[in-house]
């Protein structure tokens, strides 16, 4: 897609005559009663799935949702207002509304909000969005996963799976006169596969994605998604019960990201070291990890889950060093923020929709590579886990208390990965297992695309990335005592 | 909100799909009003106002399915989603399954207002009493005691909402529901510059029954203080005893795995269990939507199908999986009346309001009878495997030495397995509690694996 800018913004003028005197006039109501900064956030949102169960195609859906959401923010606080109908009353209203949080007299100041177009590079890999393929090619897909995990062991006694794609038109309009569009793709591709042997039945899920277009599945295919979900699920019928007590984890590469995610991302997203609330609030400086580690939040790599052209606020996404040798660079900042620390904001504003808030948040999480070989590190450990992938995860912000449930992990014996282990869970502090890194390899991956975050109720797609890495002790929650 | 009414809209798809071609069709409407006020530090830091209303349309031709739903209710458009949500319908696959609910089924002159889900008083409080029971309410936090030093806000948050549902059957029904809720996070300091935190917070559908302001905000610091000075403890296997509001999660784990959904796909332990009894003949789980004022009360479901109290759990005997119409017929069995219904999505079963009835324990006794074990009030992680019951949570709360709180613990995990757990409960207590649309009493199960240093 060309200028995907240029088109949103085309969009919802053609649409919806939502022209610059039009976002100009709303801005002025917003600011009427004493705001700082003012914005209009534009949404056109098709959501498109197929489910797929019991060996053909069970429901397809369809969810178009559309509105706007103006904000004024007013020092710290902020008034906030939304409507889904974009006739001019309806918005005048909700502009009035969110006005409110500002005190001082009703007296409108005028405002320019005229496009200006960057021409940035799209990080979007796409020619043409998934939502503009046939049914049919979706539905070969589907297919394609159902015979590939049955195919792939005779236990495998379901397969769901499900093709989503999201096509969403957003437009910013500021009231420092900033103006930007952007149209965002992404896709999803998710598998279940159920494996029976006798009494015992283990499921197991797997997914991918990202901001592309149907060529994903060229380079990842439904078949290989689908026979990784039907492989974890037979493992899972010869795995032992895990072990509990402090152990060396090895984290494999890739989805191990998801750690880092909640472990320490969340605790440096701005909003909480705004408010004091964070474990890392004050600490930028001082080290708060292994010399090994670095972190970045990338919102920029080509076609993944987490990437944006520009934010919910119409900033550009950027790379944010975030933890550099073990030292405290800095924090994800939205507008909001920034302003509060004096500094630039590091296109990090995001909200699940235009009915929802800004939060500084992440976008693709991940360590940088290290100089160790992922086998070396595996042959070091006497005693340990390799935990390879997770479904899920939460930490508390204030203490960085995190745990993660493992999905597929194995112990390490004598420095080699022996039986799968089932019913693993990691629990931890963020910055403790962040300094207790002794090793880290050269082999960084990017998860494929799967992970949601969420925060204060608002779920986004995030990407999340690693390189393998040891981490001398974390507590292993199994029952094996 | 002008125009035409939720139910008038829902009756204007369910006629429009007809006449483009649907077979069977249902359509819901969701209207709703939402405010929020967040005061932080005393200051006012958020104030949202806004309203919604959408349509979901679900139309089966011949046993193909599909859904749509939109926010443009214009007429014009309205007659356009229809077409194309039966156009949509083609791509799926004839399932003999699907299909609205048998008329015998539906609720006939379904009664709200004897459910009491509605507060007007909600309407006309003003946006300075929100803030001031915000303020009120964070303050109370503050003035407990000088270790509490920040705060994440208090929040209050209220809805006032209307939604319809009519099928191509003939059914209609609609009727309004409010919620007003409240919630403090209350933040200390401890040693080695680790913070400690506790939440607390109410959730009503009238303004009366919301707790005080004022407790909500102490009880979050009461909390937060107990945090202090928690440490883990060694790896062991003790007695763990459950808080009310932990043996709501626990009961919520369980409930999941009674239903239709999880039934046809394998995917749950308790799948060939009916009749068997898996818990202590102390437990009795029920499925209540007739409760007055609750949040899970409804007069019909989803489906529009009369709802009904199911006892899920009666004296430790599986006695019930939760249905809706669909999961029903696929597994042979009657809708229990359990469909729950979102605009974008097809119904899945699902609780109204759960209880799991008390026993004649005080939390003292309970407490009293431990010799050395766990005092849960925190869960974290999502480590519950419907599939096989495999039950693994990070956790917190304090020990319990020789029958007494001995102090806070935290980054422990306790793990088991969920048939062991229940069949493990070998207390109840009397101090029934409701969080939202469920309530529990304080628990003890005999054994499970605490994973520490």
């Amino acid at each position: 897609m060309s200028d995907p800018g240029a088109i949103a913004l085309a969009f919802f003028n053609d649409r919806y005559r939502i022209d610059p005197a039009a976002m100009s006039s709303l801005l002025s109501i917003a600011l009427s009663r004493g705001g700082d900064f003012a914005e209009l956030f534009f949404e056109h949102r098709t959501n498109s799935a197929i489910q797929w169960e019991d060996q053909r195609v069970k429901s397809a859906s369809r969810n178009v949702a559309q509105g706007v959401g103006i904000r004024v923010v007013k020092g710290d606080a902020i008034g906030y207002a939304y409507t889904e109908s974009l006739d001019m009353a309806a918005m005048r209203r909700a502009a009035e509304t969110a006005s409110r949080i500002g005190t001082s007299d009703e007296r409108p100041l005028p405002v320019d909000a005229t496009p200006h177009l960057t021409g940035a590079p799209s990080h979007y890999g796409f020619d043409s969005p998934l939502t503009s393929e046939p049914p049919a090619a979706k539905v070969a897909l589907l297919e394609r996963a159902d015979r590939a995990a049955r195919a792939h062991d005779t236990s495998i006694a379901r397969l769901d799976a499900s093709i989503g794609d999201e096509l969403k038109y957003v437009m910013v309009a500021r009231s420092d006169g900033k103006v930007v569009g952007d149209i965002q793709p992404l896709i999803r591709f998710n598998v279940s596969a159920l494996s029976q042997q006798g009494e015992s039945r283990q499921v197991a899920r797997t997914g991918g994605g990202g901001r592309l277009g149907i060529e994903y599945f060229e380079q990842v295919t439904p078949e290989s998604l689908a026979i990784d979900a039907a492989r974890q699920a037979v493992l899972q019928q010869d795995a032992r019960e895990a072990p509990a007590g402090v152990l060396p984890v090895v984290l494999a590469a890739g989805d191990s990201g998801v750690l880092l995610h909640e472990a320490v991302g969340h605790g440096l997203e701005a909003d909480f070291n705004r408010k004091g609330t964070s474990n890392y609030t004050g600490r930028v400086g001082q080290p708060v990890a292994s010399p090994l580690v670095t972190v970045v939040d990338d919102g920029t790599i080509a076609g993944s889950r987490g990437s944006i052209n520009v934010d919910d606020e119409g900033n550009p996404a950027t790379r944010s060093v975030l933890i550099e040798g073990g030292t405290l660079r800095g924090y994800l900042h939205d507008e909001v923020s920034a302003r509060h620390f004096g500094v630039a904001p590091s296109g990090s504003g995001r909200r699940e929709t235009f009915k929802d808030y800004i939060l500084p948040r992440m976008t693709n999480t991940f360590m940088l590579p290290g100089q160790d070989t992922p086998e070396d590190i595996i042959r070091g450990v006497d005693r340990g886990i390799y935990a390879v992938s997770y479904s899920g995860g939460q930490v508390n912000i204030s203490n960085g208390d995190f745990v993660f449930s493992v999905t597929e992990a194995y112990m390490i014996e004598e420095g080699k990965l022996t039986s799968p282990l089932r019913n693993v869970m990691l629990i931890g502090n963020g910055p403790d297992v962040l300094s207790k890194v002794t090793r880290v390899a050269h082999d960084y991956q990017l998860s494929d695309g799967r992970w949601t975050c969420g925060k204060d109720g608002q779920s986004i797609p995030v990407g999340v990335g690693m390189p393998t890495v040891l981490v001398s002790g974390i507590t292993v929650g199994g029952t094996r005592v | 909100m002008e125009g035409p009414s939720p139910l008038e809209i829902a009756r204007r798809a369910v006629l429009l799909a007809r006449a483009a071609g649907a077979e069977q069709c249902d359509a819901i409407v969701s209207m709703y009003t939402e405010s929020n006020v967040t005061v932080r530090l005393g200051e006012l830091e958020k104030l949202i106002e806004a309203g919604s209303m959408a349509l979901g349309l679900r139309v089966i031709n011949g046993g193909r399915t599909a859904v749509c739903s939109t926010s443009d209710l214009s007429p014009l458009s309205l007659e356009r989603f229809a077409a194309e949500t039966v156009e949509l319908a083609s791509i799926s696959e004839p399932d003999e399954c699907a299909g609205l609910p048998g008329q015998a089924l539906l609720a006939s002159a379904p009664n709200a207002a004897a459910l009491a889900l509605y507060d007007e008083r909600l309407e006309s409080l003003s946006t300075e009493q929100k803030i001031q029971m915000a303020r009120a309410c964070e303050g109370a936090a503050f003035a407990t005691d000088p270790r509490i030093t920040n705060s994440d806000g208090a929040s209050l948050s209220t809805r006032i909402g209307h939604m319809a549902l009519a099928n191509s059957l003939g059914f209609e029904g609609s009727y309004p529901a409010t919620t007003i809720s409240l919630v403090v996070e209350a933040i200390a300091d401890d040693a080695e510059g680790k913070k400690r935190n506790g939440y607390w917070y109410s959730a009503e559908r009238s303004l009366h029954r919301l707790l005080d302001p004022e407790e909500i905000g102490r009880i979050a610091a009461r909390r937060t203080l107990d945090q202090l000075g928690a440490r883990k403890v060694p790896t062991c296997q003790v007695h763990v005893v459950f808080e009310p509001m932990m043996a709501v999660s626990l009961m919520g784990d369980l409930v999941g795995c009674a239903n239709g959904s999880a039934l046809y796909r394998g995917a749950t332990f308790l799948g060939g269990r009916l009749g068997e009894k898996i818990g202590s003949p102390l437990v009795t789980i029920t499925d209540d939507p007739s409760i007055p004022g609750r949040f899970g009360s409804r007069p019909f479901d989803g489906e529009g199908v009369a709802t009904r109290p199911n006892t899920i759990m009666a004296k430790g005997v599986f006695s019930a999986f939760l249905f809706d119409c669909y999961t029903a017929r696929r597994t042979g069995n009657l809708t229990t009346g359990s469909a729950q219904r979102g605009i974008e999505s097809l119904p899945v079963p699902g609780p109204s309001n759960l209880t799991l009835e008390p026993g004649q324990a005080t939390p003292e006794e309970i407490i009293a009878g431990v010799p050395s074990g766990l005092y849960l009030t925190t869960l974290m992680g999502s480590g519950f495997n419907p599939a096989t019951g495999d039950y693994s949570r990070g956790a917190g709360g304090f020990w319990i030495e020789s029958g007494q709180v001995a102090y806070p613990v935290t980054e422990i995990n306790i793990s088991s397995r969920m048939d062991a757990m229940l069949a493990g409960i070998d207390a109840i207590g009397n101090d029934l509690s409701w969080f939202g649309a469920s309530a529990a009493p304080t628990l003890r199960i005999g054994e499970m694996t605490v994973s520490g240093t």
